[in-house]
């Protein structure tokens, strides 16, 4: 009988890619989805910025693997047939998006309005305003809870498995199968999850230590 | 694309006594992951603050593990993986036992920087008043800490109920299950997962409004907004 050895890390080790690249993937839409829902959430049109709240309240308030199920099935009855890849991307993004812009709303919002009166005084249009005195002080408070996103996004990619998508838990569970040896297989995922997330976890923490130090007396 | 396509949510509805089961079942898995979760915060909470270093450091390992690695992995080591250690677990235990640790892990985090906020003054004022270490402990301690900390358990623990549905991929029957299955009977996939996610939806904000309630109780001292 086979049993957890080199042959069966190494695959499980190279299933890791395609965790990484869900993540960059989910990432960067979310993160562009995020970036313009928080543009729309600080909108003149008190409409927008109502939808914008609403919606990631009710993204934030259903599972994604419901979100994820809607996508793969929903979708696919719907006569929208994206597969597994693109279903996981399409739930990723939403739920990117909408948690995404809620950290950065907040950080916008944590600015002191003093700044944006300031920059005012100063003749800038709004857009400059935003660009050159709101988000480079934003950014600071963002980065954080940012980085601690990133984790919680890394390990949501493993949700991807339970529509099929052969990515690092997928892997585990068909090395699992074949060698009736799930112990190492999935300790093997968990941690090279580990070593993925730790590193974010821990720029976090440093950066949340580092913002609230004081710099000017 | 979608043009032709009938919604129909009759098959769906008909199907309600399973969807309230698993209900009750999901219902059942947060209250097991909100008590035992913080119950154990609370005290990994104290101990990530413990004199004994190597108390310091296994808490901090078991709050790094649990953090950074998916709950679904963390579901199929206690389900698969502990047999082979001798110790087997329906899937229903397994699924308590994955969301208590999970949830534990993220309390005790929680928690700590709340004890950590404790003004060094009040337990100062309170041992100069000669109260009792447990008193000190649970009074100028721990409560104010929860207090402080109170908003961040609430999203904390609104995230596990909504974490709950991923315990169906080791086969407990919980609302997800209960959807996946009215999914194959009836293949009126969009209509049962978006009227499950509805569900989910509304119990978040059931619990919000609960956990909200249950503050004004603990808490009746702190003021959240103003």
């Amino acid at each position: 009988m086979r049993s957890v050895g080199q042959a069966e890390l190494t695959y499980i080790l190279l299933a890791a890619r395609w965790t990484v690249l869900l993540s960059l993937a989910g990432l960067l839409g979310g993160g562009m989805f995020g970036a313009v829902l928080t543009l729309a959430s600080i909108a003149r049109s008190r409409l927008l910025r109502r939808a914008v709240t609403v919606f990631a309240q009710m993204v934030q308030g259903t599972p994604l693997l419901i979100l994820l199920l809607l996508a793969y099935f929903g979708l696919s009855a719907l006569g929208l047939d994206l597969g597994a890849l693109l279903s996981s991307l399409l739930a990723l993004t939403l739920y990117g998006g909408a948690f995404l812009t809620t950290i950065w709303r907040a950080a916008i919002d944590a600015v002191a309005p003093g700044q944006w009166e300031g920059a005012a005084a100063l003749g800038l249009k709004r857009g400059q305003q935003l660009r050159l005195v709101i988000l480079p002080q934003a950014l600071r408070i963002a980065l954080p809870p940012t980085s601690g996103f990133i984790v919680q996004m890394i390990k949501n990619t493993s949700l991807a498995s339970i529509v099929g998508f052969i990515e690092l838990t997928r892997a585990g569970q068909i090395v699992s199968n074949a060698t009736f040896q799930p112990l190492p297989a999935f300790a093997a995922v968990a941690a090279i999850y580990f070593v993925l997330c730790l590193p974010f976890t821990l720029l976090s923490e440093w950066l949340e230590e580092r913002r609230t130090m004081p710099t000017n007396p | 694309m979608t043009s032709g396509y009938i919604f129909d949510f009759w098959p769906v509805a008909q199907r309600w006594p399973a969807l309230l089961d698993g209900v009750w079942t999901s219902l059942l898995l947060t209250a097991v992951g909100v008590v035992g979760g913080s119950a154990l915060g609370i005290v990994g909470a104290l101990f990530r603050r413990s004199k004994m270093l190597a108390l310091r450091w296994v808490m901090r390992a078991y709050v790094e593990l649990f953090r950074n690695t998916p709950l679904l992995v963390q579901l199929f080591l206690i389900y698969l993986g502990l047999p082979s250690l001798g110790i087997r677990l329906s899937p229903m235990l397994a699924a308590c036992l994955a969301l208590v640790l999970n949830n534990a892990a993220y309390t005790t985090e929680i928690i700590r920087a709340g004890i950590a906020a404790t003004p060094p003054g009040q337990v100062e004022a309170a041992l100069s008043l000669a109260l009792r270490r447990w008193h000190i402990l649970a009074f100028i301690v721990i409560r104010p800490a929860l207090a402080r900390v109170y908003p961040a358990l609430v999203s904390q623990n609104v995230l596990l109920m909504l974490s709950t549905g991923i315990t169906s991929a080791i086969g407990v029957q919980e609302l997800t299950a209960a959807a996946s299955d009215i999914n194959s009977e009836t293949f009126r996939s969009f209509e049962v997962f978006l009227a499950s996610g509805l569900i989910y939806l509304l119990l978040n904000y059931i619990q919000r409004a609960l956990l909200w309630g249950a503050s004004r109780r603990l808490f009746p001292n702190q003021r959240y907004w103003t």
